[in-house]
């Protein structure tokens, strides 16, 4: 699995936090977590917390990362050793354990996305941002690059996905407009950007047109 | 060609309401209580007769696998957990199930839970499919608002809840055992077996592990009968299958339709063809990544069921068609997926996480040409060291693309090894001793 500390140059220059406490927005989601487990065993809260650690820290730094101090928090508030949270924190790949860019690129470049031109969608976003290698962001401080494995949106190859949300057929020009928008600050609409209905066949479905479905009464 | 009454699926595209309004009014809910009243052994007898094989890639018979959950409480709850962590490259179905029919899931979690005593069921999402589990949550809001699910579920009788659990991107999690232990918040590192998750799974518990799909077919089965499944498909591969459709083909697209379809006529039917034309072919996974890829003279007449495609040393997998015409560089395309499971490796055991990242470096000089004759069986052996020897099937999942790659395109891989040495010279680094031994070492 991926350790972000050990790839890449991301936050060479950055610096932990000294402290991190939940807020009031992540407390009370915490508490709707834990209610899922049985008594005992809130150990499974441990991706979960790790979530809302790192959607905190979007909301108070615009970067979605976890860092020491948040994993030591998760820790403390499961009951658990340190260890055990930093090494599930280590060996997921969503868990950013170093500052990313506003906008979280994720570039799936595995065989299906590759042949329908992933390595365009790549070579856009490095021309764009300027960035050269993975886990690196841009200077401007917006964008960051991650490669991941496949987003199992396989049949809208190439997907770029945005921190949550994934872009759909994908090329070039689209990246390219895309990066733009998000530049200028606007967040286009996720999915296809080719206009396809989700993942239907383009120009329309050619099954499920025979069927009407009345309101239930 | 399926007709559209026989589809189970018939919000696939999202073309319709995915809420609990939209869901009642294509049928799901509907005499929920009754098919519980028929009791479990009926259930579990219905499911058996249905011929339905688990849509996640092992094709288990499903109604045997819920047989296996004990019959009377040792004390321990038992537990259904339902895998949505799909991650096998060129897959999405389970992700149009959740985002545009949570329903069916839902309305099947609380029947198949009542079949194998659990009063709990936990779905582990993929992370990545944030707003599949946005839509999914709704649904199961709804669901509880209306007393389909919670205490006395759906008027039952029986006590069940439900719970949305996210996964933070990790391939291995889809492995069962490993599920259960990123869902017990750890690492997700398989268990071994036995114990098999029904004696031991989730807490310790008697735990199932099923599908989305799997889960999600269950209630159109009780309601139509097994009689209507089993007719649909072929012997032993019964049934309607979400496949989809990715890769060098004019309109990449998920479909449902009945498991033994040609694959060509799956391919021109759905999919408007492959790019180019069918001449245009080279190869197709026909299963997601982990099943061997086939030439085009195997999909020419292969038909798209568990046991078609095994016969062709293949697998249906999930059903996931990555189709690839004469333009891609096929050493390529299965390097990638090298570097896929070496990248997915948990590093538990040591064939597959040494193998699966020397297997990476190989196929990376593979695709360059730059390798020696006898390196390709080399690499066959050493796939063959990492199948069957780890505690999880991902070891095997890593070997047989490459086998794969081997068993049909040995020509190309000698091709392009000997185009290196022509235009190149010797792929040995010419130099010292230590430098002639890099290659090996890469």
């Amino acid at each position: 699995m991926v350790d972000n500390i050990a790839n890449g140059s991301a936050g060479k220059d950055f610096v932990q936090p000294t402290h991190f406490a939940f807020d009031d927005e992540s407390n009370s989601e915490i508490e709707k977590v834990l209610a899922k487990y049985p008594p005992g065993k809130q150990a499974s809260g441990s991706l979960p917390l790790l979530f809302i650690a790192q959607g905190q820290m979007r909301r108070q730094t615009g970067s979605a990362w976890i860092p020491r101090v948040a994993m030591d928090a998760v820790a403390h508030r499961l009951g658990m050793p340190p260890i055990r949270i930093y090494e599930v924190a280590t060996f997921y790949l969503m868990f950013n354990t170093t500052p990313v860019g506003r906008y979280h690129l994720q570039l799936c470049t595995t065989t299906p996305c590759w042949l329908r031109g992933s390595d365009d969608v790549v070579a856009a976003c490095r021309k764009f941002t300027g960035i050269e290698g993975w886990h690196e962001t841009s200077a401007d401080g917006l964008f960051t690059m991650t490669e991941v494995e496949c987003l199992g949106a396989c049949v809208n190859a190439p997907i770029l996905q945005v921190n949550d949300d994934f872009y759909e057929d994908m090329d070039a020009a689209r990246t390219e407009e895309l990066l733009a928008a998000l530049k200028r600050g606007e967040v286009p609409k996720p999915g296809s950007m080719i206009g396809r209905m989700t993942s239907a066949p383009e120009g329309g479905p050619t099954t499920l047109t025979t069927l009407n479905f009345l309101p239930a009464e | 060609m399926l007709s559209d009454q026989d589809r189970i699926f018939t919000n696939l595209y999202g073309q319709h309401d995915f809420r609990l309004a939209g869901a009642r009014a294509r049928g799901d809910w509907d005499g929920t209580a009754a098919i519980i009243a028929r009791g479990r052994e009926a259930i579990i007898d219905e499911m058996k007769a249905s011929g339905l094989r688990g849509r996640g890639g092992a094709g288990f018979p499903t109604g045997m696998k819920w047989s296996f959950m004990p019959k009377v409480s040792d004390g321990r709850p038992a537990y259904l957990v339902i895998n949505a962590d799909e991650s096998e490259p060129g897959t999405c179905k389970d992700r149009d199930i959740m985002r545009h029919d949570p329903h069916k899931l839902i309305e099947g979690s609380l029947i198949a839970a009542f079949a194998m005593g659990a009063h709990a069921a936990y779905i582990y999402i993929r992370g990545e499919y944030y707003n599949e589990a946005v839509n999914l949550q709704l649904a199961i809001d709804e669901a509880y608002d209306a007393g389909l699910v919670g205490v006395n579920a759906a008027g039952s009788g029986w006590d069940f809840e439900i719970y949305l659990h996210r996964g933070a991107g990790a391939y291995i999690c889809g492995e069962e055992t490993a599920l259960l232990e990123s869902l017990e918040g750890k690492k997700g590192m398989p268990r071994m077996k036995p114990p098999f998750p029904a004696a031991v799974g989730l807490y310790g518990c008697p735990t199932t592990v099923n599908n989305v799909e799997t889960i999600a077919v269950a209630p159109a089965i009780l309601r139509r009968g097994a009689s209507w499944f089993s007719a649909l498909g072929r012997p032993k591969n019964s049934g309607t299958k979400v496949f989809c459709i990715s890769g060098h083909v004019n309109k990449p697209c998920n479909v449902e339709e009945e498991l033994g379809i040609p694959l060509r006529e799956l391919i021109d039917t759905y999919a408007g063809g492959v790019r180019g034309g069918w001449d245009n072919l080279l190869a197709i996974i026909p299963g997601g990544s982990s099943v061997p890829l086939l030439p085009k003279s195997i999909c020419d007449t292969v038909l798209m069921d568990f046991d078609s495609l095994r016969d062709v040393k293949s697998g249906l997998g999930t059903a996931a068609v990555i189709v690839m015409d004469k333009s891609t560089d096929v050493i390529r395309a299965i390097a990638r997926l090298s570097q896929f499971y070496k990248h997915e490796s948990c590093g538990q055991c040591t064939p597959c996480r040494e193998g699966t990242g020397w297997m990476m470096r190989v196929m990376q000089r593979m695709v360059q040409g730059r390798a020696e004759m006898d390196e390709i069986d080399t690499l066959e052996q050493v796939s063959k060291q990492i199948e069957g020897h780890t505690i999880c099937a991902l070891g095997d999942a890593a070997a047989w693309p490459v086998q794969g790659l081997i068993r049909h395109f040995r020509p190309e891989m000698e091709a392009r090894i000997a185009e290196y040495r022509r235009s190149r010279g010797s792929p040995q680094p010419a130099l010292a001793v230590n430098d002639a031994l890099r290659m090996a070492a890469e």
